[in-house]
């Protein structure tokens, strides 16, 4: 008798969060990679205040997008082709495994994205517009997005030699719809708009990655085994 | 000793190659037993190269089987077939009453243990939680993973995380892996590789129980001498081709 579905995915969840609290990688290494990303724009164009606070929200889902990519492909490196067989050998649902890798990156990516508006606020003065707060559901369903294109990304072009230039390479534009939505949000709400499009648009996206990464998880394992 | 044809004689009593029970006392006619793994003819290519080539190979319940062959010679390619890792390119074969390649193969892998070259833990898990989850995915509670590392003389390692652990350590809780939920089917690719003689004993007990409760053991290395050991009978395997 194996374990059902979600108390799979939930195990595959915990399992990699524990690797990443032991590692400590995103928090120590990825995250202040990223602050100093912010931190080039400013200091390489020695742009004018408002010049910089027009760039802030392109460079900020621009920095979600590359270090967004590195902390899901470190998170998928994690497992390789022999852990995976001994996971199929449970009984473990691929689809599950999806699931599971998927909520652990996204409990990763969107901490590691809240903090990250912080130096944009401050490198770029930026004035966040009213209710700013609105944007904290756009920021999950961005990760959410993110966690699972990249965890998709990884399993179509796992065992090739060239995977971590491929992997990338396949998952940018593809996030394009991402951050279309997320930034057009954002805008929306500096102009005095609403969100609640842009929302819809980035839960349709995050539906349609849900279900591509559910059906083809187990043409995905078996051709990674 | 290996024996070329593949049909050496298997001393378990109960018994015979051909695939049936001894006659009973009372002389009634023997009962068929299905094979838990029966390759016919099969063929495996890997990225366009041939690495099996029209194997044949039975495996009975209660039986242990060994394969021996140098490096390169396809064992490896073998256990990943039965395992239902990699589908025949030609051939028939069949794994627990399931036929290879089709969609159907991947529903007895958890009646499948199998064992590889590398110990398949995470690094930055302790082997207890290592073991625990792989007892939870399996359905069982997460004490049955300690249990198991108990089992090989690892339950003072529980909390030591794995890549502090020495290989003779990570390849005992490998083998401790196997011990969770009785596999039908037992696969060791080179189990005995960095293990001491102690360590070794736990190989042989895996073996023992599995095929006394009528489970199949299929155990691959390059020391057929090793092998004569543990299994029942041995078969030789050059070039991908078995006998």
């Amino acid at each position: 008798m194996k374990a059902g579905f979600w108390r799979s995915a939930s195990i595959i969840a915990q399992r990699d969060l524990r690797v990443e609290i032991r590692s400590g990688e995103a928090l120590s290494v990825v995250f202040p990679f990223a602050v100093v990303a912010t931190w080039v724009v400013p200091l390489a164009t020695d742009a004018s205040p408002g010049l910089l606070r027009d760039l802030a929200a392109p460079v900020y889902w621009l920095i979600f997008l590359l270090f967004g990519m590195m902390i899901v492909f470190r998170q998928t490196a994690s497992e390789t082709a022999d852990h995976r067989r001994v996971l199929a050998l449970t009984g473990l649902d691929p689809a599950a495994r999806f699931v599971g890798r998927s909520a652990a990156s996204t409990l990763i990516l969107f901490p590691i994205s809240g903090m990250l508006v912080i130096p944009v606020i401050v490198l770029y003065d930026y004035r966040p517009p009213s209710g700013i707060w609105l944007m904290i559901p756009v920021i999950i369903l961005g990760a959410i997005g993110m966690s699972m294109l990249g965890t998709l990304a990884a399993d179509v072009t796992v065992g090739l030699r060239a995977r971590t230039s491929l992997a990338p390479l396949l998952m940018a534009p593809l996030a394009a719809p991402l951050l279309m939505s997320a930034s057009q949000a954002l805008e929306s709400l500096i102009a005095g708009g609403g969100i609640i499009l842009w929302v819809l648009v980035l839960v349709i996206a995050d539906l349609g990655l849900a279900a591509a990464g559910v059906m083809s998880a187990r043409a995905l394992e078996e051709i990674a085994l | 000793m290996v024996s070329p044809s593949g049909v050496g004689a298997p001393p378990r009593p109960n018994l015979i190659h051909s695939g049936q029970v001894s006659p009973t006392p009372r002389d009634q006619p023997p009962l068929p037993i299905s094979p838990l793994v029966d390759l016919v003819d099969v063929s495996v290519s890997l990225g366009g190269v041939g690495v099996l080539s029209g194997c044949r190979l039975s495996l009975l319940p209660g039986e242990s089987l060994g394969v021996a062959g140098p490096n390169g010679a396809g064992k490896s390619t073998l256990l990943a077939t039965v395992a239902t890792f990699i589908p025949p390119t030609a051939g028939t074969g069949n794994v627990l009453g399931t036929p290879l390649g089709t969609p159907q193969a991947p529903a007895v892998r958890a009646l499948i243990g199998w064992s590889g070259h590398v110990p398949a833990l995470y690094p930055d898990l302790t082997l207890g939680e290592n073991l625990k989850m792989l007892a939870r995915l399996c359905g069982h509670p997460a004490k049955e993973g300690q249990l198991a590392l108990e089992k090989v003389g690892l339950g003072g390692a529980v909390n030591i995380r794995t890549e502090r652990c020495s290989n003779g350590m990570k390849r005992r809780a490998d083998l401790a892996r196997l011990l969770i939920g009785e596999p039908r089917l037992l696969l060791l690719d080179e189990p005995d590789a960095g293990l001491d003689r102690d360590a070794a004993s736990i190989i042989s007990h895996l073996i023992r129980t599995t095929t006394r409760r009528g489970g199949g053991v299929l155990c691959v290395s390059h020391d057929a001498a090793r092998l004569s050991g543990w299994a029942d009978r041995v078969v030789e395997i050059r070039e991908g081709r078995i006998g």
